[in-house]
């Protein structure tokens, strides 16, 4: 699973999906984490972008990038790498 | 080293057209860290969480503001403090030191307050459970009985001729106010005449006192002008006795239920906007007494007999989140270690809830559940929260009423309270329950006791 | 001359199919003789058509619901106080009233003027205060009961003929025609709306309009009679027509009168068959037609933002009759940054 490549993030956190006509909002650590994954960046190489920025553990960014990750499959944000 | 910055959950929220967005906006909440003085941080790692937190001094200033609404406009105010809605003896002493009487429900509160150590004839005892034996005790300690159904006269007919003492009595009547729903199964009703009857069985017994009137027309009241209503209806009914009798009321007792700062479960508006102010209700009760036709040569003493407007926000729960969770729906949801076991008002106001750690503006919308494995353990449906992480910790606001009385013991134990005095030093006021305190009330028969897995 | 320049604030702006008044309020203003503005939107949802119009609304602001508390909308109003200076707030919402009339003293010390009824006119000009307005105040008004259970019903049926109109506290109605039908229409909008439903006669007539304004002393200072020409399903008028009507005036005349009502308003009024009038109900603010008012003579939004300052406003004294409006839907392109600024920053 990847971001769909056609989403278009704004650096004030405004993610719009042009396929569908829907727009979402993030908050700070939401978009880094959006970039980081439409770069395709790992999800150990972005656990560990983000403790060393944040003050914050490993194990609580994995849990909370998953759910983030899921919310945005939920939302149809996301595509099979396949697509 | 170079300082990390904070975090915050990443969130991700899809705006709706037919929703406010509350991003960008600023925070429509500011953390309550602090609650006079102690933080809430320290006050949970010493005494533990969940954990109810008082006030005395906003007790004390309740209690004097509500005092003074009655007292300038009406020559002779009596309170007395409603036990039902929170009986810790500290709490009830302090409302006892600043002047009030007590308002027992039960045998159980009349002998609490007797403990406190209340003179018996400044008990008002209320309620349709009251026993012989009750009745006994409080027409031997001359309180003030307020009669809620025929059988109680009866009753009290039988004790006062068989002891030779003279029960202090009053009625307690129920009225049409104009406000639903009408609370008719307590006391006599006015419309119908069965008040003015059961007047008239008093005065004619010749065995009990008859030296007041009593109405509770309601529980959370945001009609001040019903209790004008139920004022003036009472005053009549005090001169109907006049009149007839030549015997003057001494008081009328308009009971309680006047609303607080909370929010009903339903209502549009939050209640720190609706709910009356006490001068309201005090206005409306005040002028309809005077301006009624009752003209007795001294007025009669007002009681008032509040409770939950005098201490509901004089409380705080504070909690801890549990864990987070997604719904299936993708909402988010938040395992509190407050529960409706011990926040039994959950189940009609939406509780204000703050953290009690900063935030920034994102905000989610967030199913707050207690800790019970229950259904029905919400304590908020829906609201908008935070980004809240394990450990956060909450104050659930305006929790003096009726939660320290209705709190259940149902799966887990109940929590410590405390009590923060005028200094803002920190008293246990009751202490945490242990396995212990419920188990030595059990007994296991012999043949219960071994087993084998 | 120099004209003096007002910063308004305007809530109101959803010009949707059942529209807010905000937009028709701007205009008046804009066209007012006697003062120039800028226009501040205050809006509740990013969609609201009126923050993209930019040739009448300077800025706009994104304000709390009115169930978010007064705490909240009072904390809101003073940053945008202080990033635009307000001369006055309009507040066109129902749903919003209640607190900016609580806080309208507050509001007046920061030096934000408004012009609206009081407490007690708000409250008691209520729906469910109807039978008790129109006996203080000698107003025919239909016959009606708040009644909290169906069995209720039973009891009234002697003293009411069918059908009945059966009402929700704030919103919804229904026509009933026999008592099954009264009991599922108190069933369907009791769970929408709760306790009392409103039980009330049903007057067969004509439905007339008057919005106007009065100067809390009793006074009339405008008053212009409508009749809807084209409804909408949704029950709003999409056309209409100024009418001439002695007895209409007369009645907002004796309204204002005897209540000293405050501000703007606009009185629901049903004409039966023997030409009697009787009031259905009083919204305590401007309608949404009211640029009709304006179009026929009397600035009502104009008028109204003069009075909110403490100065002299004349009574308008006719208007012209046989003028119509007609409503019309409009498609505006919108770049999606607008809409990408509005939703993330509160502001555009």
């Amino acid at each position: 699973m990847k971001i769909k490549n056609n989403i278009a993030v704004s650096d004030n956190g405004f993610v719009f999906n042009p396929g569908s006509g829907e727009s979402f909002t993030v908050n700070p650590v939401g978009l880094v984490m959006l970039n980081m994954l439409r770069k395709g960046l790992s999800q150990s190489k972005i656990v560990a972008t983000i403790i060393e920025e944040y003050n914050i553990d490993a194990s609580s960014v994995e849990r909370d990038l998953n759910d983030f990750k899921e919310m945005m499959r939920q939302y149809r944000l996301m595509q099979h790498d396949d697509e | 080293m170079t300082v990390k910055r904070t975090y915050e959950r990443p969130v991700i929220k899809k705006l709706e057209s037919n929703m406010p967005n509350k991003f960008g906006m600023r925070t429509i909440y500011e953390p309550v860290t602090h609650l006079e003085e102690n933080a809430v941080k320290d006050l949970i790692s010493e005494y533990g969480s969940p954990l109810f937190v008082i006030s005395e001094t906003k007790i004390r200033k309740n209690y004097s503001a509500s005092r003074q609404a009655f007292e300038t406009r009406y020559p002779r105010v009596q309170f007395a403090w409603s036990y039902k809605t929170n009986y810790l003896d500290a709490i009830c002493n302090i409302y006892h030191q600043e002047g009030s009487w007590a308002e027992v429900v039960s045998g159980f509160e009349y002998d609490k307050a007797i403990r406190n150590g209340v003179n018996g004839s400044k008990i008002i005892f209320n309620g349709p459970d009251k026993s012989e034996e009750d009745l006994r005790k409080a027409v031997t300690n001359n309180s003030l009985i307020h009669i809620d159904h025929l059988d109680e006269l009866y009753l009290l007919q039988d004790i006062a001729r068989a002891t030779k003492q003279r029960p202090k009595v009053a009625i307690r009547v129920n009225m049409d106010t104009g406000v639903f729903p009408m609370w008719d199964r307590f006391g006599f009703n006015y419309e119908n005449g069965q008040a003015w009857d059961a007047l008239n069985k008093i005065m004619f017994s010749g065995q009990m006192d008859l030296v007041g009137l009593h109405t509770h027309i309601g529980t959370f009241m945001l009609a001040p002008s019903a209790y004008a209503v139920a004022a003036s209806k009472l005053a009549h009914l005090a001169q109907s006795v006049l009149t007839k009798y030549n015997h003057e009321i001494k008081y009328i007792d308009m009971g309680g239920g006047f609303a607080s700062k909370n929010t009903l479960k339903g209502s549009y508006l939050p209640g720190s906007d609706i709910s009356p102010s006490i001068d309201d209700f005090a206005e409306a009760i005040t002028s309809a007494l005077m301006n009624s036709d009752y003209r007795p040569k001294t007025p009669p003493l007002l009681i008032i007999e509040s409770g939950r407007v005098l201490i509901d926000d004089a409380a705080w729960l504070l909690g801890t989140v549990l864990a987070n969770k997604r719904l299936s729906d993708g909402r988010r949801s938040v395992i509190l270690d407050v529960g409706v076991n011990i926040l039994f008002t959950a189940f009609w106001y939406d509780h204000k809830i703050t953290p009690a750690q900063a935030f920034t503006s994102y905000t989610e919308d967030t199913a707050l559940y207690g800790p019970l494995c229950m259904n029905i353990d919400v304590v908020r449906e829906n609201i908008n929260m935070p980004m809240l992480n394990k450990g956060d910790q909450l104050v659930v606001h305006h929790v003096g009423a009726y939660n320290m009385t209705q709190w259940m013991q149902f799966i887990t134990l109940r929590p410590k309270v405390v009590l923060i005095d005028e200094k803002f030093k920190v008293h246990v006021i009751r202490n945490n329950e242990t396995l212990s305190i419920l188990t030595d009330l059990e007994a296991v028969p012999s043949h219960l006791v071994d087993f084998e897995l | 001359m120099n004209k003096p320049l007002l910063t308004i604030g305007v809530t109101g702006l959803n010009a949707i199919d059942s529209p807010g008044p905000g937009v028709a309020v701007i205009r008046g203003l804009r066209e007012a003789t006697s003062f120039d503005c800028r226009i501040i939107g205050l809006s509740y949802e990013s969609l609201e058509p009126g923050i993209y119009m930019h040739d009448i609304v300077e800025k706009t602001y994104q304000i709390p619901y009115p169930s978010a508390g007064m705490e909240v909308l009072m904390s809101r109003l003073k940053y945008i106080h202080e990033q635009e200076h307000l001369d006055v707030i309009i507040p066109n919402f129902d749903a919003e009233l209640y607190s900016f009339i609580k806080l309208s003293d507050v509001l007046k010390n920061m030096g934000i003027h408004t012009f609206l009824p009081t407490m007690e006119q708000f409250e008691e000009r209520h729906k469910v205060n109807l039978n008790a307005f129109g006996k203080k105040y000698n107003i025919h008004v239909p016959r009606s009961k708040s009644v909290y259970s169906v069995n209720e019903v039973q009891q009234l049926e002697k003293d009411y003929d069918w059908p009945l109109v059966v009402k929700g506290k704030y919103y919804d109605a229904m026509l009933a025609y026999n008592f099954d039908q009264v009991k599922s229409a108190f069933n369907k909008i009791s769970a929408k709306w709760g306790l009392p439903i409103i039980i009330q006669e049903f007057i067969h007539g004509t439905e007339y309009n008057v919005t106007g304004l009065g100067d809390g002393s009793g006074n009339t200072i405008a008053a212009v009679p409508m009749r809807k020409q084209y409804i909408t399903d949704k029950g709003k008028a999409w056309g209409g027509i100024s009418i001439a009507d002695k007895e209409i005036l007369a009645l907002t005349d004796h309204f204002l009168h005897s209540t000293k009502w405050y501000g703007g308003f606009e009185l629901e009024l049903m004409k039966d068959k023997n030409g009697r009038y009787y009031l259905l109900e009083i919204n305590p603010r401007m309608p949404a037609w009211i640029y009709l008012a304006v179009g026929v003579g009397q600035n009502i939004p104009e008028a109204l933002t003069r009075l909110a300052m403490g100065w002299s406003t004349d009574a308008f004294t006719s208007y012209e009759v046989g003028k119509m409006f007609i409503r019309y839907a409009w498609d505006m392109i919108v770049d999606l940054k607008e809409f990408e600024q509005i939703s993330t920053h509160g502001e555009l």
